[in-house]
């Protein structure tokens, strides 16, 4: 029976989007072929092929280095804050002008909603570029000195293409840092639209590179001896790896890595915002969130409460086209990660967990995920311990905020966490006991250009946004 | 006939207490002549592990302690040095074979550095933490808070070397594992009797005396180990062995500097290098 309340199909065009057959890597200024093989990058709700794209080799790396210290030496580390600044004034405003063809081709490529893509990650990637492009002429009053490091090798993930892309370029240039940046193999596509707007902004050749590949291009970039810098997002596992590839170098590096964060529901949380919260919290871009709240410790005299609101809304969710304006749960991003999280979903119902799966009809074609929430989780289950980076949410319960307190710190990460309650001292005291690099306390998921983002633990060092975010590209004032 | 000297037995110094190494082991410490001046504890693996769980346990206790706590505490540690400062000046002379101008230098240097870390407890916090201005109606702060456990390896020069690495990381209030001066660690454990008579709780700081190349490795897999501060290591392979084992859980990696001028004033960088920053967003509203 259809609902009179279903919505009607509300599809965004794609006719503003021009997907071109194959993609060069974009090194000093330029689209050039790449000497290794290609690839293919599919749409991830449909699995059709949108482009071929150029695997960098160890040599095309070393060209994009080479064109980031030539650029660094002779045009970028000499120029001043202020003309630096209104180069990366002129990029933030084309973002703006075509923000609309970016976000559907963020939403093509990656899978996410264009709901998201449109409202949330364009709008912010744009304000990064504002936010720092006036940091390039203040940078003595940040207090880290106003000295570049160099070249910066960049690496970033396939959930957040082009905000990952945003964060890492932004204060690189802003500080007078000339960048070789490598998308994520399932992701390229708007890094390369971002080529075109730094052409488009008569950015100097060579001040930023784009090389697309996949692990051992991000291996060349890492260890390449005339890169000065290393920022990466990505998993604690290659992040560990970086870290080892860089021991006993001069490379300066900043690592945001995985998290598993907990959000705390107290008994006198308002329920129905809480509840907006934790969906927000683990279904927002699929779960593919870093700092997504996986993790919900209810207190338990309101959990039966909780659970059944949150299943109620969770029926609500419109899972499907990321390119519908209604959708709120895109596709999966690749067969891969689908597997990894219908693995690890496996493990949490062979182990015990209860599962549950908002009713929903899955399209036949590309790779989809019913948001999931799992009940009677322990701590000792991997869906507790292990990020999944999917629509699953492991729910735990608790009496007491001491107890709280040790079941949210139990992990080896810390990248986040979420704190609902009405009563303002619990929250501050909930605050300063929290060990993460980002508490929300009565919100989730909330990303601001101006506000330092990063995590504890293993979940990396550093931060990016706000004043904090220049340190990482700057010899510091110390030193 | 003269009086024959009561001469002091060196050891560890781990959760407050000064134990002897477990393994029973000790090596000689020579003075600059090369007469022997007395035995030192060799720390083990085991004392190592020890040290860490005595820091682990101090962690909460000291993070949580106020900033104008902890300012009092490091500044008392300066109070109960000053009293005894012949003591080193002469552990010194006697040790490195330094002139008796060098020495006084040198504690008066090691002094001061207390004291001026011992002012920074409070004011880091407002130097290096902000409000952001989100584009939204939100409340937002970032504050510093101590990265945890750290290992320090200290340079030589064991009395304001050891000073130097080790108040920066307490006073934003941190625990740290210190491997002392492997040439020169007597007074490190001398300072360690000034610690334990300073108000610092036991585990703050825990000093082992040894080798590097047998302990540190211990220290820098440690799962339990928040940072590493590599400052004393010399051995540039074993640097970056050691950064390399860091990575096992993210360690925050202090590298090697062999050209610090111990003497001139420090920047915050030793601070910073052990601090987290912690952003908190509240919703504004009615």
């Amino acid at each position: 029976m259809t609902s009179p309340f279903e919505y009607a199909p509300a599809p965004e065009s794609r006719a503003v989007v021009d997907i071109k057959p194959s993609y060069g890597l974009f090194v000093n200024g330029e689209f050039v072929d790449g000497s290794g093989t290609s690839f293919k990058t599919v749409n991830p709700a449909t699995e059709e092929v949108l482009a071929e794209v150029a695997e960098a080799s160890d040599a095309d790396v070393d060209e994009a280095v080479k064109a980031a210290r030539r650029a660094y030496t002779r045009v970028w580390s000499r120029m001043s804050g202020a003309e630096r600044a209104k180069y990366l004034y002129r990029i933030a405003r084309i973002i703006q002008e075509r923000g609309r063809e970016l976000a559907v081709l963020e939403s093509i490529d990656n899978g996410k909603p264009i709901k998201e893509s449109r409202d949330v990650d364009v709008p912010i990637v744009a304000a990064h570029f504002f936010y720092y492009a006036g940091w390039a002429d203040k940078l003595k009053y940040a207090g880290y000195g106003d000295t570049p490091l160099g070249v910066a090798g960049q690496v970033i993930p396939w959930n957040f293409p082009l905000l990952m892309l945003a964060w890492k370029i932004a204060p690189a240039l802003a500080c007078g840092n000339t960048v070789v940046l490598k998308p994520a193999e399932t992701t390229p596509l708007t890094a390369l639209l971002f080529a075109e707007i730094c052409q488009q902004a008569d950015l100097p050749p060579g001040v930023v590179n784009i090389v697309t590949g996949a692990g051992a291009t991000g291996r060349a970039i890492v260890s390449h001896p005339d890169v000065d810098k290393v920022a990466f997002t990505g998993s604690t596992e290659v992040g560990k790896a970086i870290a080892r590839a860089v021991a006993g170098t001069d490379k300066k590096v900043t690592l945001e890595l995985g998290g598993k964060a907990a959000n705390i529901v107290f008994d006198d949380a308002p329920l129905d915002q809480a509840v907006e919260g934790i969906v927000n919290g683990i279904f927002f871009n699929q779960g593919h969130v870093c700092c997504a709240g996986s993790r919900l410790l209810v207190q338990e005299s309101v959990a039966d409460e909780v659970m059944s609101r949150l299943k109620r809304r969770m029926a609500t969710l419109r899972v499907g086209d990321p390119l519908d304006k209604n959708t709120d749960v895109g596709a999966i991003n690749s067969a891969e990660q689908l597997a990894k999280i219908r693995e690890l979903s496996e493990i949490g119902e062979a182990e015990g967990a209860e599962r549950w799966s908002a009713p929903c009809e899955l399209p036949s074609n590309g790779y989809w995920f019913a948001p999931t929430v799992f009940t009677g989780v322990t701590q000792a289950h991997r869906i507790a311990r292990e990020e999944i980076f999917g629509p699953v949410l492991s729910v735990l319960t608790f009496r007491t905020p001491s107890e709280a307190v040790e079941k949210a710190n139990n992990t080896p990460f810390g990248l986040s966490a979420g704190v609902w309650t009405d009563k303002g001292s619990r929250i501050l005291s909930m605050a300063n006991r929290l060990r993460a690099g980002v508490i929300w306390a009565n919100t989730f998921n909330k990303f601001d250009p101006t506000s330092p983002f990063g995590g504890y633990k293993e979940s990396g060092y550093g931060r990016e946004g706000g004043r904090h975010g220049l340190e990482a590209y700057l010899k510091g004032a110390d030193n | 006939m003269s009086r024959i000297d009561v001469r002091k037995t060196y050891k560890l110094y781990i959760g407050g207490q000064f134990p002897r190494s477990e393994s029973g082991r000790s090596y000689v410490v020579n003075d600059a002549k090369g007469t022997l001046l007395a035995n030192a504890s060799l720390a083990s693996r085991k004392d190592a592990r020890d040290a860490v769980v005595a820091a682990r346990a101090a962690f909460g206790g000291w993070s949580g302690r106020t900033a104008y706590n902890r300012a009092q505490v490091v500044y008392r540690v300066a109070e109960v040095l000053e009293g005894r400062r012949e003591q080193f000046e002469a552990e010194m002379r006697a040790s490195e074979g330094i002139s008796a101008a060098r020495a006084r230098t040198y504690v008066d240097a090691a002094i001061d550095r207390l004291v001026w870390y011992a002012g920074w407890a409070d004011k880091i916090t407002q130097v290096v933490g902000n409000a952001n201005p989100v584009a939204g109606p939100y409340f937002n702060l970032s504050t510093p808070e101590p990265s945890g456990v750290i290992a320090v390896v200290a340079p030589a020069g064991p009395l304001l070397g050891l000073v130097s690495v080790v108040a920066p990381a307490i006073v934003t209030g941190n625990t740290v594992v210190v491997i002392a001066s492997e040439q020169h660690p007597l007074t490190s454990i001398t300072l360690g009797e000034v610690m334990a008579t300073s108000d610092l709780p036991g585990g703050v700081v825990n000093v082992l005396t040894g080798t590097q190349a047998e302990i540190a490795p211990w220290l820098a897999s440690h799962m339990d180990v928040n940072g590493i501060d590599l400052t004393g290591i010399t051995d540039e392979a074993l640097a970056t062995e050691l950064e390399a084992a860091a990575a096992d859980n993210l360690k925050r990696v202090r590298r090697p500097a062999p050209d610090t001028d111990w003497l001139a004033e420090p920047g915050l960088d030793r601070m910073t290098q052990f601090l987290e920053t912690k952003t908190v967003w509240h919703p504004i509203g009615v």
